[in-house]
């Protein structure tokens, strides 16, 4: 691929001519509208245009009480519903100082490290599919869908999941779901294998993506970059391991860092975290402690339905959170996780009441966009294809 | 972890590398502090902020180079109303710092950090557009989620979340 990084003369640039790519455009993985001033083939110019998927989802939550904002975060990012109900859920646990406990926070990790291997199944048949390999598309879309029949045992939804809860789980993982999850784990790096046979050594996807929309460590700090596109320009960084939330601490996994820092170093950080997942998967199966999986504290988890049928209290309680909500003690915490896009914040302010005064969610999608242009400008038309595959956008997180 | 009260004592708190550093170099600047819930809040005097963003990416021991979340909280009918909230990592120390500012209703606007941070140019038109925070010297301050002839900025806690119907 040749790179055209040279600035263009005066007189070349009043031919250029501005293209509008998107906001419906299979390639841009959603409602993205970029604004492409071309020289020719040459990107001059590259300026993102968002908000066409704007909800308003912070502004509904300060009108909802806290446990009923958890369906909301769900909404933000289609492929990673449960890191959006943990960060949210980790905040607001934080703010009440509640204490989860160990089998909770177990299934946490191994419920997040599935979101992660659902969502960079996602990405990379997207991803290659736009640099033109069908087949790998078809081959990710059929694990993703195991693991969407894993969430549907556990939450009864496949998507929209809501199955961590403020103190704990939603219910207890199902009977037989441990052995399907292991039967999934113990086959998944086979499938990986698979797709890296198809993809990494294919002649055609790394003339796509070597060296295509570089970016350095530096302009990836400078400009906001997070999770694998900040490691694939070799900044090692992993809040999983960095700042360890909900038990990440008693877990043995590898970041992946590349130092090459362009499409095909994020491609590899990608892939590999596939099978760090999967490890910690396993050692999660491997470790589950027993015991309940809500926290103790009735005047903000509901109770069991069998205690609602039997003892007064527990109907108390209910009726209470139902119609009142629960107070949580004013103060504010900004809670980060490593979302398979990278960091992703929620910042939660209280005031005092049931409702939460402010939810800022940090989306890592908006900050990753930011690069965009960095990476591109100067380079091709059909490399903008490749750069937005590489960072690896959701719109709903963009737009919020 | 039953929580334990929050420390508002600076002398207390001159341990932490963010504030050890702000408050050599612009001790000003710092009007207050507060360790809650693991957390550091530095609140800054308005006219200082850019300054103290640059101190503290540039800090030799403990670099704060990475700018984590940028946003605004509206404290409607209370005065001063707007309180930009800053949220920065250091990325070899895997510290965070939160820095905070408050504004007038009548006077919102404070100094860009897009020259400290480019990546503060979405989060600052973000603020811009749903709180209606002005930034100088930002490069190319519009809405951005919003369209650009709406009128009002819908996080403004005066702003019905039905929106004006």
């Amino acid at each position: 691929m040749p790179v055209i990084s040279t600035p263009l003369p005066q007189a070349a640039q009043e031919r250029n001519l501005v293209l509008n790519m998107g906001p419906q455009h299979p390639s841009t993985h959603g409602v993205l509208r970029l604004v492409l001033e071309i020289d020719g083939e040459t990107i001059v110019r590259l300026r993102p245009e968002i908000g066409y998927l704007h909800t308003g989802i912070e502004k509904t939550c300060e009108a909802k009480f806290y446990q009923q904002v958890v369906p909301l975060t769900d909404r933000i990012d289609y492929l990673c519903p449960l890191t959006n109900n943990l960060t949210y859920c980790l905040a607001v646990e934080k703010l009440l100082g509640l204490e989860i406990p160990p089998k909770a926070q177990w299934m946490r990790v191994l419920m997040n490290e599935l979101t992660r291997i659902n969502s960079h199944l996602v990405w990379l048949g997207t991803h290659a599919m736009d640099l033109g390999a069908m087949t790998v598309f078809l081959y990710c879309f059929r694990e993703r869908e195991d693991v969407l029949r894993l969430f549907e045992m556990v939450s009864g939804q496949r998507m929209m999941t809501s199955y961590f809860r403020i103190g704990g789980l939603a219910l207890e993982p199902p009977l037989g779901f441990f052995e399907r999850v292991k039967k999934f784990a113990d086959r998944f790096p086979g499938n990986v294998d698979e797709y890296e046979g198809l993809l990494t050594g294919n002649p055609i996807f790394l003339m796509r993506t070597k060296g295509v929309a570089q970016i350095s460590a530096e302009d990836a700090i400078a400009l906001g970059a997070c999770g694998p596109t900040l490691r694939g320009s070799g900044v090692d960084v992993d809040l999983r391991r960095d700042a360890p939330y909900t038990g990440y601490e008693n877990f043995q996994f590898k970041v992946p860092v590349r130092s090459e820092g362009d499409v095909f170093a994020r491609y590899v950080c990608r892939v590999q975290e596939l099978r760090e997942s999967i490890g910690i998967v396993q050692q999660a199966l491997a470790g589950m402690p027993e015991g309940p999986v809500k926290a103790d504290a009735p005047k903000v988890v509901l109770p069991d339905r069998e205690k609602m049928k039997t003892q007064m209290e527990a109907l108390i309680y209910h009726f209470k959170i139902i119609t009142e909500g629960f107070s949580v003690p004013p103060g504010e915490v900004y809670q980060a996780v490593e979302s398979p896009r990278g960091e992703m914040g929620y910042y939660v302010v209280s005031d005092g009441t049931a409702k939460p005064y402010r939810v800022h969610m940090r989306g890592p999608s908006y900050a990753n966009l930011q690069t965009l242009a960095k990476m591109c400008e100067g380079h091709l038309i059909a490399d903008v294809i490749a750069a937005i595959g590489s960072i690896d956008v959701v719109l709903g997180d963009i737009d919020r | 972890m039953p929580l334990s009260p929050a420390i508002t004592e600076i002398d207390q708190l001159k341990s932490h590398p963010a504030l050890a550093r702000l408050l050599d170099s612009i001790t000003s600047a710092v009007q207050a502090a507060k360790f809650d819930r693991d957390e550091l809040t530095i609140q800054i005097e308005r006219s200082f902020i850019r300054e103290a963003c640059a101190i503290l990416r540039d800090d030799a021991d403990c670099p704060f180079n990475y700018l984590s979340d940028l946003t605004c909280v509206d404290w409607y009918p209370s005065e001063p109303r707007f309180e930009v909230v800053y949220h920065l990592f250091s990325i070899p120390k895997k510290e965070r710092v939160r820095l905070k500012t408050r504004l007038e209703g009548s006077s919102a606007v404070i100094e860009s950090i897009t020259s400290v941070w480019p990546s503060a140019n979405f989060y600052e038109r973000e603020v811009f557009d749903l709180f209606g925070v002005r930034f100088t010297g930002h490069p190319n301050l519009k809405r951005i989620m919003m369209p650009d002839d709406w009128e009002g900025h819908p996080l403004r806690k005066d702003y019905p979340v039905e929106g004006y119907r």
